[in-house]
């Protein structure tokens, strides 16, 4: 027997001298057949999560809202507290639709439902099933992302025109966290390693978003590496349209693009080493 | 390489291997499937079925080798090979809160049909799920589940279908549903490629039988080629205490016929060429099977 080596290849990348028609890397129908397969789930159970997604920043914005306001702060940099609070909580409502349903998604349908193995039976590839994964988050997180925005408005907050720019702030910076999701899902070897992940990344970057009071207060080092979290740039990004953008927006917004572009290839070769043997 | 001149393969495996770290789950293997035709890869767990069921589909890439799927060389046109072959995993992966007709239809899209409506009556037909269409898959019983995973490996009428293990850990009514099936597909001209490490699949599917052994093919033919080639006509099983076993199997052994267990009993394969004394008279004398094959080359107890 001879042995031929042959270089490890990941299909649907270019190759040479083969038969037959090639398929493009990226073809839009293999990531709507995909994304079909989310939809057709989500009609199962989106009942409960609309609910919890309404509910909650409701809840948020009346414990720390009204009642912070009541006794301790009445307002931020000029902005009443209960408004300053409701703009940032459209962050928390998007890591919370998108790095969680990713990491733990991902890991379900690959560990328990050996859902993947049933696509990629199919000709798609690891790079058009985590991108339409990722859409898919991003579409849901970046609709769920406004109801913080529009609960405030009920709670006071004058609507602006820039607020129309809040669904696709909110779909960049989801497309990033389900990247993110997505790699660490590919990463861990159990399901309980994503307490890691939580305490590590998702509850800090939450908290020192400046969702509940402002990043100016914290010591210097702290300010500097907030300017990295995409939390707190989608945060200044959503009172920006609130409030008024500043020039400085156009970079946050760079920033986020770059995050997701970043998580989507981070995400692409994880997967690729975990699903391909 | 040499240009042939007959029909290009459904499948052509050759010197494929694949390594798992330490473990060679495929070892040099050459397989080639003519399209059209059934064949069984009946090999013992471990034998390698299942890695070279995922080298394939390209969801495992070969260390060396070369792999030819449908005219596709694989890894790199692993995609376009995929869309022209069906697979049916071992392991049920199907949409379980989705209703019956949306797992169809979802691969319906994945196999980009420009008619998902018709692809997905068409495989509830072929399911006979037509009166579940609407019903969530986990309120479907086991064999409907199977006909459904079957029927959605199907959907877009793929040239070439793999079955890796299609029948494994079902009963046996649901066992026989799904013969039925992949039968139909056989008698429509399908090529079919059939892992299973059950004998009585191999011998009502397969028009050929490829036995595998630690990663690769150690014998090929149809059933009763392989049967007369490696059996003979006649097996005779010995039941006895243990004592009374080994001495028969001690005599049968001097006379240079192969000598197997079978469950409680021992058989005795090529029963026809025994001198006299070897076959004792309580033996019971059957026709050699496609079993006495399996464990002879294998050495795996045959389920």
């Amino acid at each position: 027997m001879t042995g031929i080596p042959i270089r490890r290849r990941i299909d649907g990348q270019s190759g040479n001298g083969a038969p037959g028609p090639r398929l493009r890397r990226l073809e839009p129908a293999a990531i709507t057949g995909v994304m079909s397969r989310e939809v057709a789930n989500f009609r199962t159970y989106w009942r409960g999560t609309t609910f919890s997604s309404v509910l909650e920043p409701l809840v948020y914005l009346l414990a720390f809202g009204l009642g912070l306001s009541a006794t301790l702060v009445d307002e931020v940099n000029g902005i009443p507290y209960v408004q300053f609070v409701g703009t940032g909580m459209v962050a928390t409502a998007v890591i919370f639709s998108s790095a969680m349903p990713a990491m733990f998604g991902t890991f379900v349908k690959h560990r328990f439902q050996n859902t993947y193995d049933a696509i990629l039976a199919a000709p798609v590839d690891v790079e058009e099933l985590v991108s339409a994964e990722m859409l898919w988050i991003g579409i849901r997180s970046g609709t769920y992302g406004c109801v913080p925005l529009l609960v405030t408005i009920g709670f006071g907050l004058d609507p602006a025109p820039g607020m129309l720019l809040v669904p696709l702030f909110c779909f960049v910076t989801a497309l990033g966290f389900a990247g993110f999701g997505v790699a660490m899902a590919a990463t861990v070897a159990k399901i309980d390693q994503f307490n890691y992940v939580t305490a590590l990344f998702v509850t800090p970057l939450f908290l020192v978003a400046g969702t509940f009071f402002p990043i100016e207060g914290l010591p210097e080092g702290f300010q500097v590496a907030a300017q990295l979290n995409p939390l707190h740039q989608l945060v200044e990004l959503v009172r920006g349209g609130a409030f008024g953008f500043e020039a400085a927006d156009l970079a946050r917004f760079a920033f986020l693009v770059g995050f997701a572009l970043l998580t989507w290839r981070v995400a692409v070769r994880r997967m690729q080493a975990r699903l391909i043997d | 390489m040499t240009p042939k001149l007959r029909h290009v393969a459904a499948i052509e495996l050759r010197g494929a291997v694949k390594r798992f770290g330490p473990i060679t789950a495929v070892d040099g293997l050459d397989l080639e499937v003519p399209e059209g035709i059934c064949l069984g890869l009946l090999g013992p767990n471990g034998a390698g079925k299942s890695t070279t069921m995922r080298l394939l589909t390209g969801q495992a890439i070969a260390d060396e080798g070369e792999l030819r799927v449908l005219g596709h060389e694989l890894p790199g046109d692993a995609k376009a090979a995929r869309a022209e072959m069906g697979v049916v995993p071992q392991l049920d992966n199907l949409d379980v809160d989705v209703t019956v007709e949306d797992n169809l239809a979802i691969f319906a899209r994945l196999y980009r049909l420009p008619d998902v409506g018709a692809a997905v009556d068409r495989a509830l037909d072929l399911a006979r799920l037509r009166g579940r269409r609407r019903d969530a898959v986990d309120q479907l019983s086991g064999g409907m589940r199977r006909r459904l995973l079957l029927a959605r490996g199907l959907v877009h009428d793929p040239k070439l279908i793999l079955l890796d293990e299609p029948t494994v850990g079902l009963d046996p009514q649901i066992r026989t549903q799904l013969w039925s099936l992949i039968d139909d597909q056989r008698s429509h001209g399908k090529t079919i490629l059939m892992s299973t490490h059950y004998i009585e699949e191999a011998e009502r599917l397969a028009d050929e039988v490829a036995v595998m052994n630690a990663g690769r093919v150690i014998a090929r033919a149809t059933p009763a080629e392989l049967i007369a080639a490696h059996a003979g006509t006649q097996t005779a099983e010995v039941y006895g205490p243990p004592e009374r076993l080994t001495e028969v199997k001690a005599i049968a052994e001097e006379q240079g016929l192969p000598v197997r267990p079978a469950g409680p009993a021992i058989a005795i394969v090529g029963a026809e060429r025994a001198a006299d004394g070897a076959v004792p008279v309580d033996a019971v004398v059957r026709a050699a099977s496609l079993e006495d094959v399996f464990v002879l080359l294998t050495g795996a107890e045959a389920e």
